[in-house]
């Protein structure tokens, strides 16, 4: 039956329709059978990469395997999403290694997207805690692939965007925590200066992140929050919160009933910073210790809040420019700032080293903010990939529903190798989505 | 702790029946014809709950072995629950008495043979608890679907009896009626969404219900009323209707 699928950003909907399983021999003779098909997991995805002809939804797949308390090891089917595996692991002392801003994704989009969080220049993208991954590809064959075995199909399926095959098993590392609180500091920064100064001067913190407010001008360019933290060890909890350490107090959720007009949202964003830069008690560096969730998902909080952008939808548009081309950054930034068409409000991070085929994060400087659709704008958008690409950068494939295709071959310099490996599993290319079309990865 | 038994444990709805008893502490029987294909559910319960559960082969029209395989559990359950059913194709059945055989078989006769052992087991011990799946088309037969709804109308019509009967001896019977419900099975229907319930919806349900000793459960409460208004239609014009 044909649904109308759409990802995070509204934008692009199409008409799809889903095949669910739960045994992998359901996958296999699917797979087989069917040509123009892509795994679908949780639609968090903002852009096209997970939308096809056919999509595979794999979040009846979602049986937990095995959790290794002592060594902090989970070995999961892919349709797990990552707020069920907190939920399992918290209250035994053990964290996700990596986790992006929200956690309603699956572990089969971790992957296929190979997502960073806000220690990326510590402990670097999802790929790097992956033990070893099952991957059934279009033969109908399940291959078992790590960092050592089958690696260019390993490294093919991280950051792939589900080209390779389905992601259907992985295993992975845990990351040891004594309590389920985050120890936070929140500087201000003045300007763009400031808070890239602020990133190099707190980089010994495990994460880190800003929030800048893409309107101002002048000397105050670039003004931003920084926000850093640490796990907390106990003693630096309070009395309430040292009852229970590794558990959170409950608390309700919001959900944005229906499609809201667009400058709900950036009206929403605007007060929200200027409450936290002008407040009253608001220092120049503030510390506080918060549950986990605030911190790593703060809008997770409010369900559905990419309706705040109206029935049009929006893509969020991200891109990372190397450390050196800071000039880059700059350019970008101001040329959103002029033409004020973004969100108000944009995040900043500044990323390690990665070794990878074709994930996203390098080492430099990554900012990310929504566009609402409007007319003219991927015009615009186009102008600013040529910038990025100009300044040796890329945008990410999970934000992306609207890249030409050149900008992507010539950003991204192992495209060529990676087209390759996909080839090699997925010869007939009965694994498309709308962006390999796009992108011409699967032809 | 308790043990539940689910016979027809590979179902999204089973899947979800046994994460809720599980998150309440119940030790898990999951009765399939396919072991190995309830390996992975086996260990989501264990990993997500830390609580016992086991896998056991059974095959609701192998009638003749129901007695070794109820003999052979590791512990009498205090609850059982019959999910497995078969929705077939209707116009298939028409004229294939296989299928036809193979819809009453999974719906209607296996049902009653496992239940039966069950039931004879609850007695002697004047205690436990049994939940049948039935399914509202089992209401009133139409055209679209009176293979599938006469052999759940067969079911209801037996677990109502059943739930006469063992009243003296203490044991609960409940028939649940879920309507519309987002599975595997319904994945190729298009279904209003406001009479449509989520698995975990139906389990939930069903959990609250077993423990107010309901007998009989609507998951979606307009269920009750819409069937009301469709057994209400006199046959001579209901027989005209294409339903």
């Amino acid at each position: 039956m044909q649904k109308r699928l759409a990802n995070w950003g509204n934008y692009p909907a199409v008409a799809s329709d889903e095949h669910a399983f739960t045994r992998e021999d359901e996958l296999r003779n699917y797979v087989v059978a069917n040509t123009h098909m892509i795994a679908r997991g949780n639609g968090r995805c903002y852009g096209d990469a997970s939308l096809g002809k056919h999509s595979i939804s794999m979040l009846k797949y979602d049986k937990m395997l095995s959790f290794d308390t002592g060594a902090g090891v989970m070995d999961v089917q892919a349709g797990v999403t990552l707020d069920q595996i907190l939920d399992i692991i918290v209250p035994k002392g053990w964290f996700l290694p990596v986790t992006p801003g929200t956690k309603y994704i699956t572990v089969g989009g971790a992957v296929a997207s190979d997502v960073h969080g806000k220690n990326h220049h510590v402990d670097g993208a999802f790929s790097g805690h992956i033990i070893d991954m099952d991957v059934l590809t279009a033969s109908g064959e399940t291959i078992c692939c790590s960092a050592t075995q089958h690696h260019d199909l390993f490294w093919a399926t991280c950051g792939g965007m589900g080209l390779t095959g389905v992601i259907t098993r992985v295993k992975f590392g845990l990351k040891k925590i004594s309590t389920a609180y985050i120890r936070q500091t929140q500087l201000k920064a003045k300007n763009l200066e400031e808070v890239i100064r602020l990133f190099d001067e707190y980089k010994h913190y495990t994460y880190s992140m800003a929030w800048i407010d893409c309107l101002q001008k002048g000397d105050s360019f670039g003004r931003s929050i920084l926000i850093v933290g640490e796990h907390a060890n106990p003693e630096e909890l309070n009395a309430k919160q040292k009852e229970a350490p590794l558990t959170l107090p409950a608390k309700r959720k919001l959900t944005v009933p229906f499609n809201l007009p667009s400058f709900v949202l950036n009206t929403f964003t605007v007060k929200a910073f200027n409450w936290l830069y002008y407040g009253k008690n608001y220092k120049k560096v503030m510390q506080k210790v918060i549950p986990y969730e605030p911190f790593f998902y703060p809008l997770d909080a409010i369900l559905q809040w990419n309706r705040g952008y109206g029935k049009a939808g929006f893509v969020q548009y991200q891109f990372v420019v190397s450390l050196e081309q800071k000039d880059g950054l700059i350019a970008i930034l101001k040329k959103i700032s002029e033409k004020g068409w973004g969100s108000f409000l944009a995040v900043l991070k500044v990323f390690g080293k990665q070794d990878s085929l074709i994930s996203f994060p390098m080492e430099g400087y990554t900012l990310a903010l929504d566009f609402p659709i409007r007319k003219g704008l991927f015009e615009f958008l186009d102008e600013l990939d040529e910038i990025v690409l100009q300044y040796g950068g890329r945008l990410y494939l999970s934000k992306d529903a609207r890249m030409k295709q050149e900008i992507f071959w010539n950003s991204y310099p192992n495209a060529g190798r990676f087209a390759e490996i996909v080839k090699q599993y997925n010869s007939d290319a009965r694994f498309e989505s709308l962006q390999s079309e796009r992108l011409l990865l699967t032809k | 702790m308790p043990t539940l038994l689910i016979l027809g444990a590979g179902s999204d709805m089973a899947v979800a029946i046994a994460r809720k008893f599980a998150s309440e502490k119940y030790d898990i029987q999951l009765a399939g014809r396919n072991t190995a294909a309830l390996t992975p559910q086996q260990q989501d319960l264990q990993v997500r709950y830390n609580v016992n559960a086991t896998t056991h082969l059974f095959d609701a029209t192998d009638f003749s072995s129901h007695n070794a395989f109820y003999a052979g559990l590791p512990a009498v359950p205090d609850i059982t629950i019959c999910v497995f059913g078969y929705l077939g194709h209707q116009e298939k059945a028409q004229v294939n008495w296989q299928e036809a055989a193979t819809i009453i078989n999974s719906n209607y006769t296996g049902a009653v043979s496992i239940l039966n052992v069950v039931a004879e087991s609850y007695a002697a011990r004047k205690q436990g608890t049994i939940i049948g799946i039935s399914s509202v088309a089992g209401e009133r037969g139409r055209q679209s679907n009176y293979m599938y709804g006469s052999a759940k109308a067969g079911f209801t019509a037996y677990l109502s009896g059943l739930r006469n009967r063992l009243f003296r001896s203490g044991v609960h019977v409940m028939s649940v009626q879920p309507g519309f419900v987002n599975t595997r099975m319904t994945s190729h229907l298009p279904l209003p969404p406001l009479l449509t319930a989520q698995p975990e919806t139906v389990a939930t349900a069903i959990f609250k219900a077993v423990k107010r000793k309901k007998n009989v459960l609507y998951v979606k409460w307009h269920w009750r009323y819409i069937m009301l208004i469709i057994k209400l239609i006199p046959e001579g014009i209901f027989k005209k209707l294409s339903l």
